[in-house]
């Protein structure tokens, strides 16, 4: 409570009220807090190994949230509910792709992000220019596209991972570090240079804060919501290849577990659902945080309640700080 | 057909008007295409059946409604649907199948039920968090509970109870008399002064706070609604299935809010109606029932089903925009 009531009043607190403005800060002290309790509960917890293999999965979620990351900065209740669905379709397509074939693992990285990108835009004409509300949108193409795994899919399971993919991601690449770090890298590098340099990136907060005011200067408003749908949904189908890589196989669900933790993890790291304000550096810390304590909560062995009750605990306590509306003024 | 004179007009202009015109258009021509696939629909035993398949979902879908209406969103009620079916349950086993039991353990029902929506309201209205993320969180709380009073599915509700619920009364089935009383809490609930308000709250939420409506109270009673109709739909699950399930509710989240949308509501708040959504809950039992007696091969049959919701959602939408201006 007191930490947000800093960030509102900044004159009189300007050293404090600007570590509690960069969430990222905040979401990684909270990391480094719990990787301590974590060691201290159960040591051997944040051994370099062990926090290598923590960072591999929160990699997942951290790039399936990148395009959620920007349709939320893009505003007008932006928010992409079809990303779970989305990451099943990038797995299932990859799997048949590859097929455990190493010829086949350019092929995948190449159509799976866009063909989940063209779905993505669907997402967007029905956003941008039928105007229907985001949630309704995504949550209707994420049935269409569940239905369509089970036709894809014929029902059954199948294709799996090329084995040398798997190795890159898993194993030690370069320096001791796995390739899903790289992969993470690259994607953060990508990311910050987008959206803080480019005109498109700085468009994104532009329609994201006052859209008509955005469309005044010149913005293709409606092209550029469309284009960042796309982007969700070729970034959750790019998702959807890294996680058929880390697990080997699929099944037709596989990428429900991403859906709201995607949109979690970008608010825990400061984004505004209201648009127009955050970025992906929160993202990757508030990827980095959920990651982290859900594994903290299987490490203390709590039976599955308690681990549940301490997990939605612990974000509404996150969300005191970063989460929470304006007071209405009289 | 002849032209409508200007009676009919004003009453063709009025329905343009109601924003659950299209999902009641798209409810008579689902029936009608479900009754010739199916023509023992239209057999009273099956119609109390279908009912009782969709009255779940029309429930919950009525709660979520106030909280939408409000300008706020529940992703919670699917999780309060489990907590109160393992809970009553077990307070079932716990206190006999006497009468009651029976009730005192249905009255607890409920009001935990009301006690997760309150909870929701004031994490929402007077803490200020984001609905849709702070529901969300709530929701896995209220499911971690739910794990920790019956981490199994299993129990037993009493005969009397499940009974009653399938039976009927003055040769009319029970749901029926359900459905008809919420049906009539509904009507009536709309022309309380509460209900304008709610919806001012929702639809001009600083206009209604300017002139002085208790926004934080109607936020917390929208969610307290929610939860009360969570918990009486927890009620008809548990005896249509007479055993408790931490995960019984699961599904029904989302399923409510797409059947809000579909009812014509929109999700910005301040306009449509609960009417609406228990046509658009039985609108989408009424798809299920059609793909399943269409015969169509099994691989496809979700995907048809996804097409035809996105397509009345959308419609839903553009209909209520239409009804907006």
């Amino acid at each position: 409570m007191s930490a947000s009531a800093e960030t509102r009043d900044a004159r009189t607190a300007p050293l404090a009220s600007r570590v509690v403005r960069s969430p990222h800060v905040v979401a990684l002290v909270i990391v480094v807090v719990l990787l301590a309790l974590g060691e201290a509960l159960s040591p051997g917890f944040a051994s370099p190994q062990q926090i290598m293999a923590l960072l591999v999965v929160a990699a997942l979620l951290g790039i399936i949230a990148a395009g959620q990351t920007m349709v939320i900065i893009g505003g007008r209740e932006g928010i992409d509910l079809s990303v779970g669905a989305m990451v099943s379709l990038g797995a299932l397509i990859a799997g048949n792709i590859m097929d455990g074939q190493n010829a086949a693992i350019a092929q995948a990285l190449v159509l799976v992000p866009v063909a989940t990108f063209m779905v993505g835009l669907l997402n967007g004409v029905g956003v941008a220019f039928l105007r229907i509300p985001p949630l309704v949108m995504t949550l209707g193409m994420a049935g269409v596209i569940q239905g369509g795994l089970v036709v894809l899919s014929r029902g059954v399971p199948s294709g799996r991972s090329a084995p040398g993919f798997s190795g890159f991601l898993n194993d030690a690449f370069l320096f001791g570090l796995p390739g899903m770090l790289y992969v993470w890298l690259l994607v953060t590098i990508v990311m910050g240079l987008v959206l803080a340099r480019t005109r498109f990136g700085l468009r994104v907060y532009a329609i994201g804060t006052n859209e008509q005011a955005a469309r005044l200067t010149g913005a293709p408003v409606r092209l550029l919501r469309v284009l960042l749908f796309g982007l969700s949904g070729g970034f959750a189908g790019f998702g959807g290849v890294l996680v058929l890589g880390y697990t080997g196989t699929s099944f037709i669900s596989v990428g429900d577990q991403y859906m709201l933790p995607s949109i979690i993890a970008v608010v825990i790291g400061g984004t505004a659902l209201s648009g127009g304000r955050g970025g992906y550096l929160g993202t990757v810390a508030g990827a980095i945080l959920l990651t982290v304590l859900q594994s903290i909560l299987i490490t203390l062995a709590l039976p599955e309640f308690g681990r549940q009750m301490i997990f939605g605990a612990t974000l509404l306590v996150l969300l005191l700080f970063y989460g929470r509306e304006r007071r209405l003024q009289a | 057909m002849s032209r409508p004179a200007v009676g009919g007009a004003a009453v063709l202009s009025s329905l343009r008007r109601q924003t659950w015109v299209l999902a009641a258009i798209v409810f008579v021509v689902l029936f009608a295409v479900n009754a010739i696939l199916q023509p023992r629909l239209l057999e009273p035993a099956v119609m109390t059946t279908t009912l009782q398949t969709a009255l779940p979902l029309i429930l919950i879908a009525i709660g979520q409604t106030y909280v939408v209406l409000a300008g706020d969103i529940d992703l919670s009620v699917g999780s309060i649907v489990s907590l109160v079916n393992v809970s009553v349950v077990t307070l079932f086993m716990a206190w006999g199948d006497g009468p009651l039991g029976i009730l005192g353990a249905m009255a607890a029902g409920i009001a935990i039920g009301v006690a997760c929506g309150v909870a929701n309201g004031i994490a929402v209205a007077v803490l200020r968090f984001q609905p849709i993320v702070a529901t969300f969180a709530t929701a896995i709380v209220i499911a971690g509970i739910a794990l920790w009073v019956l981490p199994q599915a299993g129990g037993q509700a009493p005969t009397p109870y499940w009974r009653t619920y399938m039976g009927g009364l003055a040769g009319i089935g029970v749901v029926v008399w359900i459905t008809l009383a919420a049906l009539a809490f509904v009507l009536v609930f709309q022309r309380s002064r509460f209900y304008a308000q709610l919806m001012a709250v929702g639809g001009q939420r600083q206009a209604a706070y300017q002139s002085g409506l208790p926004v934080m109270g109607h936020r917390i009673r929208a969610y307290a609604l929610s939860g009360l109709f969570a918990g009486l739909t927890a009620l008809c699950l548990t005896a249509e299935t007479a055993s408790g399930d931490p995960l019984s509710g699961q599904a029904l989240t989302l399923q409510s809010v797409t059947a809000v949308v579909l009812g014509g509501t929109a999700l910005a708040g301040g306009i449509g109606g609960a009417v609406g959504s228990m046509i658009g809950a039985v609108v989408l039992i009424l798809i299920r029932n059609l793909i399943f007696f269409a015969r169509l091969p099994f691989e496809v049959q979700a995907l048809v089903e996804g097409l035809i919701i996105l397509a009345v959602l959308a419609g839903g939408v553009l209909m209520t925009r239409r009804a907006a201006r």
